[in-house]
């Protein structure tokens, strides 16, 4: 295995996610600071007595709140996340497969050399896996019941080889922000469109007319920003997590030396047919395979490459059956990390 | 020209500073990996009695199999392990190796006793032998792979200049020299039938 690899993908997912946050804090100042310049526009032509707008109080409480949900994704993202998806944590194993779960859970962290993860269980009957945390030292494994019923025990093994590979490679810090903060971009793009349906004719009464020209061209982008925002940014979401797949499965193979327990183990994951329930739309890129039930993993395609939170479950499973042959061939995996 | 100089001499010391630190730092992973094999073993012998006691009365007419697992066991505690593993390892990966075969050829044996199977304790016992065999196997590639490095980066140029100033040495790897280890058949005993 190559460290200098790892660390230069540690360092790329380090940047990665300071570029998040300033970019989520960017888009709220853009936010603030656009309702300011547009109620400014609006105020400016009123009596001499009536308010005006001068002051931009909006743009400063809306990065002041941007600051805040973003220590509150940071701090508080896992938990969130677990919360969200009706995990329970594994403290002390009482039935045979979870002391199994526990087993494989430990196993991988002495392969991986990271400190052992805290383990959850989402109680669902779909085969699914997920990991969460901020780093190594906070992090969090949680599989479904379904998983522990469907797969074998080495199977097992490849997904949360998987998992921890995504801890060890700094996803998991990268992936929660996202989750937090896409999720809460969705939310303020459709709270401000629905203010913005209010005012916008007032807005088009007293202000573009007379000032016109620069003001009116940022007020439209403004708009078409806030509407744009949630789109742009899940596409965004969707693009970096599918990169991570393939080099965690590779990463994968790094720790169990067994790429095809994985492959089988993937398939079987995409044979159970149903979604899962529980796992929704703004966690979805975490998981091992897609939860929403959208089996266009399974062609290989344009519209999947664009949309899928996953690469084509059919690639993934030939690269590994390809890191399989090779490793039985010359007992060596390819230089994968 | 002076300062050309300088700037050379600044240039090569921050390397060296660099190099030598990140020669430290792979000395203290490798050591870390290496006890990390150490806290397996121990786990993994103090867990062979509980075993042997647990099928010893279903399985009297073993007694053969059993007594080379105790054997094997004693045999394997007695190697000190050195701190730096610079030499010896390979005594004790032979003494390991023995115990490895021991154990699964006792785990090939339990299957065959279907009512010994049947006991609930049986199945944890087997669930616990089959973890601590990974835990070993885990912890032994995390210090070979960990140990390589470390060895080839003393060794290439021009890290090798410092390798002496750093204390490095090269590490013994942690080698199945046993062929009886490499032909054991894997028994995967927790495997489910395909459905």
């Amino acid at each position: 295995m190559s460290d200098a690899n790892l660390f230069v993908q540690q360092r790329s997912n380090r940047r990665r996610s300071v570029l998040l946050v300033v970019g989520f804090l960017l888009f709220f100042a853009w936010i603030g600071f656009g309702g300011d310049f547009a109620l400014g526009l609006m105020t400016a032509d009123a009596a001499p007595g009536a308010y005006h707008h001068t002051f931009p109080w909006i743009g400063i409480a809306a990065v002041l709140v941007g600051s805040g949900l973003t220590w509150h994704g940071w701090r508080n993202g896992p938990k969130d996340v677990l919360w969200a998806t009706g995990a329970w944590e594994v403290l002390q194993p009482s039935k045979p497969q979870e002391q199994v779960l526990v087993n494989v859970v430990e196993e991988m962290a002495i392969a991986s050399g990271l400190p052992r993860p805290s383990i959850w269980i989402v109680p669902e009957q779909d085969p699914n896996a997920f990991a969460t945390g901020t780093d190594e030292r906070h992090a969090h494994i949680a599989v479904t019941e379904g998983l522990l019923t469907t797969l074998s025990r080495e199977e097992l093994q490849g997904v949360v080889a998987h998992e921890m590979a995504h801890i060890r490679n700094y996803d998991v810090r990268l992936m929660t922000l996202l989750a937090a903060l896409v999720g809460v971009m969705a939310l303020i793009s459709d709270g401000m469109v629905r203010t913005g349906r209010h005012s916008r004719l007032r807005v088009r009464s007293s202000g573009s007319g007379k000032k016109g020209g620069l003001g009116g061209i940022l007020l439209a982008v403004w708009l078409i920003s806030v509407v744009l925002a949630p789109i742009v940014s899940r596409v965004l979401a969707l693009a970096v997590s599918r990169k991570r797949e393939f080099l965690a499965d590779a990463t994968a193979a790094q720790f169990t030396r067994n790429p095809a327990a994985l492959a089988t183990a993937l398939r079987r994951i995409e044979d159970a047919a149903h979604a899962t329930q529980t796992i929704h739309r703004g966690s979805a890129h975490l998981c091992i395979a897609d939860p929403l039930g959208r089996r266009s993993s399974a062609r290989d395609g344009r519209i999947a490459d664009l949309l899928g939170t996953h690469p084509p479950m059919a690639t993934r499973i030939a690269r590994l059956k390809a890191m399989a042959y090779q490793f039985d061939q010359t007992g060596t995996l390819p230089g994968a990390v | 020209m002076t300062w050309i100089f300088l700037l050379l001499i600044v240039v090569a010391v921050v390397w060296a500073i660099t190099a030598y630190n990140g020669l430290i730092q792979l000395k203290g992973d490798t050591l870390n990996a290496w006890k990390q094999i150490d806290v397996q073993l121990k786990r993994r012998h103090d867990l062979i009695p509980n075993l042997v006691n647990a099928v010893k009365g279903a399985m009297d007419f073993e007694r053969e199999t059993l007594e080379a697992v105790i054997q094997a066991r004693n045999q394997a505690v007695k190697i000190q392990t050195d701190t730096l593993p610079t030499a010896g390892v390979k005594k004790l990966a032979a003494a390991e190796a023995q115990l490895s075969g021991a154990l699964s050829r006792l785990n090939v044996v339990v299957e065959r006793y279907p009512q010994l199977k049947a006991t609930a304790n049986i199945g944890q016992l087997q669930e616990e032998l089959t973890s601590t065999e990974n835990r070993v196997t885990f912890a032994r590639q995390l210090y070979n792979d960990t140990a390589t490095t470390y060895n080839v980066r003393q060794a290439q140029f021009p890290w090798n200049l410092i390798a002496g100033w750093a204390r490095a040495e090269p590490v013994e790897l942690w080698e199945i020299s046993e062929e009886r280890e490499r032909a054991v058949p894997q028994v995967d005993l927790s495997k489910k039938p395909a459905v």
